[in-house]
């Protein structure tokens, strides 16, 4: 199966997202912000980092990088796509998922390995784990507050849409401890925690981020 | 030539970090009479002429790019001192 990664100029973890896909299995795609093309992937992954130097907000210009046209095609076809970080923040500018990321509550850049609550396993991303499940995954961000008004987090709860959930200590001022959300029909996941830095006991805290990568691989098979 | 300038404020029930910095800062200098602080952007752009087309196309810009309407508001006014 064929995972494409978008490199926009200031991403920082298309590699090790790459390396991620390979690491579970699957076959990683390098991908052009520039080009309008998929090359024919089955599902997506936005990296982290600072597309466009994060100028203007996270996310704001990257959303009209010529390969969002596709990616918004694809997502809304039913592609997997998945958005780690900046990524989160580039899907929530595409309106692919509903909120907005601001800074850091407490105005600092928070680098730590984070206590995620699985609050959603049946997404395309998250079927490897079970519901209630607590995994460790290292958070890096200074624009990590998760936000969305009364009424579209109530809608998001009661939906089940909240997939991950920061668990003892709230990172960065996000309401209702959310660190990650899907949309309604479960194919499009934003988080920002780096699961794609937890794939490896060498280079990370654990391989608890592996999951979120063999999920997709796994849904990719049954369909 | 006119000069239309956007500007992009934080909605009030959004957390705005950068202005509370900017807030717990005056005290520092002796700025003691100042309640609060909310840190916005301005956008000024040059266009030929401030007509209401060319405002239709700068609130669209505001909308679409300048502003993300779920955490900020924006407004539009052509800067009259530039004409």
């Amino acid at each position: 199966m064929r995972i494409g990664v978008v490199t926009f100029p200031g991403s920082l973890d298309d590699t090790d997202a790459q390396r991620a896909v390979k690491l579970a299995g699957g076959e990683p795609v390098a991908l052009w912000h520039g080009d309008h093309d998929l090359g024919a992937v089955d599902a997506i992954i936005l990296p982290g980092g600072f597309s466009y130097g994060d100028y203007l907000r996270c996310g704001a210009i990257a959303r009209f990088a010529p390969i969002m046209a596709e990616v918004v095609a694809a997502a809304r076809g039913g592609m997997p796509v998945l958005g780690i970080c900046n990524g989160f923040q580039i899907l929530c500018e595409t309106h692919l998922l509903p909120g907005a990321l601001i800074r850091n509550d407490h105005r600092t850049f928070i680098c730590r390995d984070q206590v995620l609550r699985v609050e959603n396993a049946t997404t395309e991303w998250t079927s490897a784990y079970d519901e209630g499940q607590e995994i460790l995954i290292p958070l890096k961000n200074g624009e990590g507050g998760f936000v969305a008004d009364a009424d579209t987090l109530d809608r998001l709860e009661g939906e089940g849409r909240v997939v991950f959930r920061y668990v003892d200590v709230n990172p960065n001022g996000s309401l209702r401890d959310i660190a990650g959300i899907t949309n309604e029909r479960g194919n499009v996941v934003g988080l920002m925690p780096h699961p794609e830095h937890a794939v490896e006991d060498l280079t990370g805290p654990g391989t608890d981020g592996l999951g979120i990568f063999t999920s997709a691989l796994a849904a990719l098979t049954a369909s | 030539m006119a000069r239309v300038i956007v500007d992009v404020m934080p909605k009030k029930e959004i957390l705005d970090p950068q202005g509370k910095a900017v807030h717990g800062a005056l005290p520092r200098l002796g700025f003691d009479g100042i309640t609060d602080v909310r840190q916005g952007k301005r956008f000024e752009l040059e266009v030929d002429e401030a007509d209401e087309a060319t405002l239709a196309e700068v609130r669209e810009i505001a909308e679409t790019l300048l502003s993300n309407p779920v955490i900020e508001d924006y407004s539009v006014r052509v800067d009259e001192a530039a004409e």
